[in-house]
């Protein structure tokens, strides 16, 4: 059901950042003309976030920080992973595995730019 | 009789505004990062520094027999550590692009403030009383209590670090006055940098 209702929302809110494009977002460089959909989501959006801050975070550090469960972490992430937001290392701590995640400079530049995005929407409905 | 919600939106309700949902989303980004960052408030190099300070402090004290002016010597070194510190931490968290003024930051210096106040005003009380041999260990105590009610907010080896300074503040109250420096040496130099180059490798600088 939520994830039916985040379906709708990003739609929504994209269509309605297509309306207000090029009233805010002109005033700052080096932005993508569509919303970066992959971390509207909300898990992913936490993902990248919580790693714009940390050097890197395990899973279960992640896992803990979004309150979710191993499989909804690790398909997010996959995609995150896929897209090379996000990189990841797997290793042995001692038996047991260990899956560390760190933000990449695409990354962190898709998580500026979604920034600027939000404050673009923002500054556009003030000005109206 | 029970309420029924209907499934659907009614007829003509406005969907939440667009810059509203923008504002939550700002707002759940930072959360996160503020959740997921609450180290970067410590810098553990700023920590070394001020451990550094801290011993020079140390020998200079001890070198020195007259009792008021190694207290001298401690309090400009408590002077000028704040400043070290507040350094260190505005260029971890400039480094991290991080903002200086994050929420865990800000529970950080408000749980932190009150014992150092009250340490100053009972550092004037007990000098003013001839108790000056009494100060060393009140200080480590209550920068102990500081550093455990800040360190709720930041990663789980600051509250540690904490708890180790009100152990030495313990022994220091109860032990002879020749040992306070040593002490203090132990305490703000020694807890400093012992557990502030594992802050700066741990937790990014």
């Amino acid at each position: 059901m939520a994830k039916h209702g985040v379906v709708r929302e990003d739609r929504h809110t994209s269509n309605d950042l297509r309306a207000v494009r090029g009233k805010g977002e002109s005033k700052s460089p080096a932005r993508s003309d569509a919303l970066d959909r992959l971390i509207h989501e909300r898990l992913r959006l936490g993902i990248v976030s919580a790693l714009a801050v940390n050097d890197s975070l395990s899973f279960s550090d992640l896992k803990k920080l979004m309150k979710t469960t191993d499989g909804n972490l690790s398909v997010h992430a996959r995609k995150l992973e896929e897209a090379d937001y996000i990189a990841c290392t797997k290793s042995f701590e001692g038996r047991m595995p260990r899956t560390e995640y760190r933000l990449t400079a695409t990354g962190r530049r898709a998580l500026e730019r979604y920034l600027d995005h939000m404050e673009a929407l923002i500054r556009a409905t003030r000005e109206r | 009789m029970t309420s029924v919600t209907p499934l659907r939106r009614p007829e003509g309700a406005e969907p939440p505004a667009l810059h509203a949902r923008a504002m939550d989303n700002l707002a759940f980004i930072r959360d996160t990062m503020e959740a997921a960052g609450s180290f970067t408030a410590v810098s553990g190099w700023g920590m070394v520094a001020v451990g550094c300070i801290a011993i020079v402090a140390a020998v200079g004290a001890l070198l020195e027999p007259d009792v008021s002016r190694s207290l001298l010597i401690w309090l400009t070194a408590a002077a000028t550590a704040p400043f070290v510190s507040l350094w260190a931490i505005v260029r971890k968290a400039r480094a991290a692009k991080m903002p200086l003024v994050t929420g865990p930051a800000r529970k950080f210096v408000l749980s932190f403030s009150p014992p150092m106040f009250v340490g100053a005003l009972l550092t004037i009380f007990l000098y003013r009383a001839g108790l000056s041999t009494a100060i060393p260990g009140m200080w480590l105590l209550l920068y102990g209590t500081a550093v455990v009610a800040g360190g709720a907010f930041s990663v789980r080896v600051v509250p540690i670090m904490g708890f180790c300074f009100m152990v030495i503040g313990t022994i220091a109250l109860f032990s002879p006055p020749s040992w306070s420096d040593v002490l203090m040496g132990a305490g703000f130099g020694g807890l400093h940098i012992g557990f502030g180059i594992p802050i700066a490798r741990r937790h990014g600088g």
